[in-house]
């Protein structure tokens, strides 16, 4: 079975984190995915630096230029994400503008990062209608099209991209980019519940989520959270961007658990799974 | 012949176009094509855009003989006047089309981005007169550049945002329209400022500036009988060339576009997308790119605002590519050139944009016969140029 979706056929809440690749320095990547893992991180959500990321707000778009400065390519994720692999047993997902894949080669990239030990790709700039064929493309390499649902995305094509995506979504909380604030509220709720009755596809909530706060608020409408401009901006300001990253998540951790410590359970099988989150 | 039926019903120009944009933008793009069909051929629609057109910009453009130019060179030359529209350009053809679609949606805001400025005026000109209000991306970069543009744009009420992303140029201000448009497609109508981004845009724009080809035909038809043997016109993001194109796309007429090869194509420094790109994915479509081995976009050279861009619209694409126009290159130092050539010949004095079109005339870089007839578009007027001529003749104007 695929990484991802055996994952999240487990009832626990997941943290995803998200990296950019290369970013503060070229070979921090390795160093920081592992870092997340051993805090407690259920899957890793992967970066890879765009020029023109006309998704994100500013603290991606500056951790992007700053990787790019720093030299990172497409080539480069793919010999990270494989010592990430040789070390690390979560999944691993790429989140990537369509234009760098295309030109490394579609055939070649599928094959290269299924071989690195990928399991999942994030296409933010690639909704299904032109998406079709690549993300059957995706699956054919055993990877997981993770696609993306928005609040305002019409029910018909929820269910539309809950049947492409298959094992896991990526519900964006809000109209507008990376690093907005979110505020978890009722309409949140609706659209999330929304989301639920239209597919039985798994899915994550990401855009604007900084705190164990906003963790504990939106984890119970959804399968997992995931944390990015709020990671990178501590990042970034770290004298050790290791230790940072791990107290991070750490924290973050802790907006799963309910008040006796117990981590929260989605769905209503019991939950069991330690707390080391690795298997 | 076959006659040419461009996008299909998804967006896609051949290989080219569709709409690659994040989630949230889809139900926006459906919105404004759906409204944009059902208003096409709306009569009291239409009619009230040729009323602006008349009697706002000065429409119909005349399209002038130029005696002396045709004189120098042995070919019949004629001037598709644009630069006498209102507002100095091409540009209001478009925004004056796209600021009604947004009145009908019940759209409030608008927003726009610009390079030079030229369609951030255009934009700010139209939701003045609709009272709307009205915001425009300029890279920080441009800000420097373009004052006059910037502060025109405010004389009109416009919020000129200043972009300090990436590059801090026109690539980086559309990036920001973008996202602005993402985090309030309820309330706001993105005004894009030629054939580029995701469908149903560069369709939109392209029947927004095909008056300009249409009016040609006429003209030309009372002024010499029968059709020009070739249109010239250069190509930033697309819009005056597929404007003059269009309506003679059936046609046997030769066409030309024109691009900007900056300091020339064996440097770094141009803006030459057709020449020097390759097929990328870009601002929400599928077109030809400026962008290096890994996919990272490439900044572009010209010293014209209007043509420095890395990408170009998916029609001009498909059009590359059947073979139907065909695309050419002038440098910095041949549209200054030609610039001077129009000046001093005709009394004229053209945007550095439209002058890379002339050029290819002047250097003899079309295959044309002795007193064939061309059609140059003048996009549109210099004014705005005048310092940077300077700064590039060394002239010190202060
Ligand atoms: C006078 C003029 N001509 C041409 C252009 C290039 O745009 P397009 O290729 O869309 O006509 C511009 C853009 O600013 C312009 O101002």
């Amino acid at each position: 079975m695929r990484r991802i979706a055996e994952l999240f056929a487990e009832p626990t809440k997941k943290l995803v984190p998200f990296i950019t690749a290369g970013f503060p320095s070229l070979d921090s990547t390795v160093e920081l995915v592992l870092a997340a893992e051993q805090a407690g991180a259920d899957m890793v959500e992967i970066g890879m630096p765009f020029s023109d990321p006309l998704a994100d707000g500013p603290v991606i778009q500056e951790a992007s230029q700053i990787a790019l400065d720093n030299g990172i390519t497409v080539k480069t994720i793919i010999r990270q994400v494989e010592a990430v692999r040789k070390k690390s047993s979560v999944p691993l997902v790429l989140m990537g503008y369509i234009n760098p894949i295309m030109r490394y080669g579609l055939d070649q990239f599928l094959s290269d990062v299924e071989s690195a030990g990928v399991d999942g790709l994030i296409l933010p700039d690639l909704p299904p209608e032109e998406g079709f064929d690549i993300y059957k493309k995706v699956k054919s390499h055993s990877l997981s099209p993770i696609l993306l649902v928005a609040p305002n995305t019409f029910e018909p094509r929820i269910r539309w991209i809950g049947t492409m995506a298959e094992d896991l979504m990526y519900a964006v909380s809000i109209l507008g980019v990376t690093g907005s604030t979110i505020s978890a509220n009722t309409k949140l709720k609706e659209y999330l519940g929304q989301i639920r009755e239209n597919t039985d596809t798994p899915f994550v909530v990401g855009f604007g989520i900084s705190s164990k706060e906003d963790v504990a608020a939106v984890a119970p409408l959804a399968d997992g959270v995931v944390v990015g401009s709020a990671l990178l901006k501590k990042i970034k300001s770290a004298d050790d961007p290791v230790a940072t990253t791990r107290e991070f998540i750490e924290e973050l951790k802790e907006g799963l658990l309910d008040k006796k410590g117990i981590k929260v359970s989605g769905r209503k099988i019991p939950e069991s799974r330690s707390s080391t989150g690795s298997e | 012949m076959t006659t040419y039926s461009q996008p299909d019903d998804a967006g896609h120009y051949g290989e080219f176009g569709g709409k690659y944009v994040p989630e949230t933008l889809i139900p926006a793009l459906e919105e404004l094509e759906s409204v944009y069909y059902h208003l096409k051929d709306d009569s009291e629609f239409q009619g009230e855009l040729d009323e602006l057109h008349r009697e706002y910009t000065g429409r119909p453009s005349p399209l002038t003989y130029a005696p002396r130019l045709s004189d120098d060179l042995k070919l019949n030359i004629f001037l598709k006047r644009e630069d006498l529209n209102h507002t100095g350009a091409h540009k209001i053809n478009n925004t004056l089309g796209q600021i009604l679609l947004a009145r009908k949606m019940g759209k409030t805001r608008i927003i726009a981005e610009t390079g030079a400025g030229q369609h951030g005026v255009a934009t700010a000109t139209v939701a003045a007169k609709f009272g709307l209000q009205c915001i425009v991306y300029m890279g920080e970069e441009d800000i420097r550049r373009q004052q006059l543009n910037v502060f025109r744009m405010e004389l009109l009420g416009a919020e000129v945002r200043p972009v300090n992303s990436g590059s801090k140029t026109l690539k980086d201000a559309t990036n920001e329209a973008i996202r602005d448009w993402v985090a309030n497609v309820e309330d706001t109508y993105y005004l894009i400022g030629s054939v580029v981004g995701p469908h149903p845009y560069p369709m939109i724009v392209r029947d927004f500036q095909k008056i300009i080809g249409e009016e040609t035909k006429e003209q030309f038809a009372a002024m010499s009988g029968g059709l020009p043997d070739a249109l010239v016109a250069c190509v930033g993001g697309g819009s005056n060339a597929i404007g003059i194109f269009y309506p003679f796309i059936d046609d046997d007429v030769q066409m030309y576009a024109v691009e900007a090869s900056g300091l020339g194509l064996d440097t770094e420094k141009h803006a030459a997308t057709m020449s020097l790109g390759s097929q990328g994915i870009f601002h929400g479509a599928s077109s030809y790119l400026l962008h290096n081995d890994n996919g990272q976009v490439q900044l572009p050279h010209s010293i014209s605002a209007g043509l420095d861009y890395p990408g170009i619209g998916p029609e001009h694409s498909y059009l590359k590519t059947s073979g139907r126009v065909k695309y050419l290159d002038a440098t910095d130092n041949e549209a200054v050139q030609a610039f001077r050539w129009l000046s001093e010949k005709e009394g004229i004095i053209p945007a550095l944009e439209s002058a890379h079109a002339l050029a290819v005339l002047q250097q003899r870089k079309t295959s044309m016969e002795k007193w064939d007839n061309v059609v140059v578009n003048l996009s549109g007027r210099g004014d705005k140029d005048v310092n940077t001529i300077a700064d590039y003749l060394g002239k010190d104007l202060s």
